[in-house]
């Protein structure tokens, strides 16, 4: 009898308020995301579907998806490997200053992106503080736009694996290292594994905001057609253009590549969900 | 095994010093490692970070004053305050309620509900510019209309503001959803069981468990919409004195040449981003100190 009337209760909701903030919670998100995201493909759907074919494969909007593919790849692929090296340094070792050095990472997020676009422009030009240091262009030139893109994706996968590094079980490793294990042995066999997901994950959210960030990469890049034009630009091109269906034309692809990988995360986290579940 | 738990014991009797020699690479090998980082924060995170500074005094402090006092800068930092105040509020209601859903109910779909609202993180600024001009715009879908009651959105300060919510819309309520779901719903339960109302039961009990992780979402909100650029780019249009915030003004001061100036707005703006890293750093320090207490 009490085991029914317990049942019935936790299916009851205890708390009031669902209706209403449910409602609000949907019509906010419907007003301000859905429906304006809903725009692009509406329009697109308006256009036709040759309009539409003709223009995101012109050669000129090709070559801007292949350079922001490329560099955004480049940048995260650093990011990753960087990412996980400060990541374990700050969980495992002591050294002086290490509390600023912490908070300093997130400073690509605190700080806005033009400030950053001009910033490394002025360090990467041939004369900067930086550039003159090259034998080559660095500003205005792709590897400009990789710098740009290693800067605002720098905290995505430390913040990722820091948390994971501090909960690898110790015992673990001492485990490991009874066993006769050296200490790169139990880093590839032990340690990596767990930080597979949080690295992916943290790569895939460095990537994702590579492909579409605007603001450090406009200074950097030079702008040239074919050679440093990023999507995002022939975007803004467009627009400024009055071309507004080629702009929406264009930025639908980047959607769909956007949500594939918004996809793939959401796929990794029920994996790693479900692995830690299941320990 | 029971061979090797052997070997171990036997070959010393303090096991705290194997731990340490086990578990921990050579001081050689740490140091390398931390060289490396400490190499590659200082090229990408202080070099830049001094560059500001150096740069917009290049000039002299009198140059540097005088373009922070120029009227185009000081309307660009009262327009950004203003979208601030606006968008900062609303999406801090937005991120509690939706947090509150989320967290203190049981529905069907729920993980769907949380990707949608992460959905703006991941969409490019530009995009979230170009939705609302065709939405809002004259050709767009409620241009006609809008146009109708003489009202204007594009290149005017509500796409401004409506841009800004969309690109911090997740911030708060991606803090709060985690921090909510440890906490629970015991609390509110025991609260409701007393007799308080379901308000009561927020104010009271919900919020001042959840302030901390408030602030630092709404710490991350603000430091992002004094920051975006390419969406207001897409929809303010670029009016001097008019609908240029300070990012937006730095982009035509360094467009211009005028880069010390360029960098005094700059400058400004990073030792914002600087306090929020700070105030940041604190919550941190401050949540963390408050779970080792309660443990």
């Amino acid at each position: 009898m009490n085991i029914v009337t317990e049942g019935k209760r936790k299916k009851k909701r205890t708390i009031p308020g669902f209706g209403l903030t449910m409602g609000f919670t949907l019509l906010y998100l419907t007003i301000i995301v859905l429906i304006p995201l809903s725009m692009v493909f509406l329009n697109t759907f308006t256009m036709g579907f040759q309009d539409f074919w003709a223009t995101i494969t012109e050669p000129r909007v090709v070559a801007s998806y292949k350079l922001s593919f490329m560099t955004a790849l480049t940048a995260a692929f650093v990011n990753a490997v960087f990412g996980v090296l400060i990541a374990w340094v700050l969980t495992r070792y002591e050294f002086p200053g290490k509390r600023i050095i912490d908070g300093l990472v997130d400073l690509p997020f605190a700080l806005p992106t033009a400030v950053a676009g001009i910033t490394l422009t002025t360090l990467y030009s041939p004369n900067g503080w930086i550039g003159q240091l090259f034998s080559f262009k660095v500003a205005y030139t792709p590897a400009g736009i990789i710098i740009a893109l290693i800067f605002i994706g720098l905290p995505f996968v430390v913040r990722m694996v820091q948390p994971v590094l501090e909960n690898v079980e110790k015992g673990m490793e001492e485990a490991s290292a009874s066993l006769g294990a050296n200490r790169m042995q139990t880093f590839i066999n032990i340690i990596f594994p767990e930080l597979v997901p949080a690295i992916l994950t943290g790569f895939a959210l460095s990537f994702a905001r590579a492909l579409g960030e605007y603001g450090s990469v406009v200074f950097i890049a030079g702008n040239m057609p074919f050679k440093t034009e990023i999507s995002p630009l022939i975007i803004m091109t467009k627009l400024e253009q009055y071309d507004y269906e080629g702009a929406t034309a264009v930025a639908a692809v980047m959607l769909i590549i956007t949500f594939l990988i918004l996809f793939t995360i959401n796929i990794l986290q029920w994996w790693t969900g479900k692995r830690f579940s299941g320990k | 095994m029971l061979e090797h738990e052997h070997t171990v014991v036997g070959k010393t009797n303090d096991p705290v010093i194997i731990t340490r020699n086990a578990t921990k690479e050579p001081k050689s090998i740490q140091w390398i490692l931390i060289s490396i980082v400490l190499l590659f924060l200082t090229l990408f995170l202080v070099v830049p970070l001094v560059a500001i500074f150096v740069k917009a005094f290049e000039k002299g402090a009198e140059a540097y004053f005088a373009a922070i006092a120029h009227p185009d800068s000081l309307a660009a930092i009262k327009l950004t305050l203003i979208v601030v105040l606006i968008t900062v509020p609303l999406n801090a209601i937005f991120g509690v309620v939706a947090a509150w859903t989320i967290t203190k109910y049981d529905f069907k779909g729920k993980n769907f509900l949380i990707t949608l609202i992460d959905l703006p993180f991941s969409v490019s600024p530009v995009i979230a510019g170009l939705i609302f001009v065709l939405l809002f715009g004259l050709h767009g879908a409620l241009g006609p209309m809008l146009q109708s009651f003489d009202i204007k959105v594009i290149f005017s300060i509500p796409g401004i503001v409506i841009a800004s919510i969309f690109i911090t819309f997740p911030f708060i309520a991606r803090e709060l959803i985690p921090l909510m779901q440890s906490q629970g719903t015991s609390e509110e339960e025991a609260s409701l069981t007393l007799g308080a109302g379901g308000f009561k039961t927020f104010w009271y009990v919900t919020l001042p468990n959840i302030k901390w992780g408030l602030l630092y979402g709404v710490i991350l909100c603000n430091a992002r919409t004094i920051g975006e650029f390419g969406a207001v780019s897409v929809v303010s249009g670029h009016i001097r004195g008019m609908t240029n915030t300070m990012p937006l003004h730095i982009e035509i001061l360094y467009n211009e040449y005028q880069f010390s100036a360029a960098f005094a707005v700059a400058s400004l703006m990073s030792i914002f981003a600087i306090i929020t890293l700070i105030i940041k750093s604190f919550i941190e320090w401050k949540t963390d100190y408050k779970s080792t207490k309660a443990s």
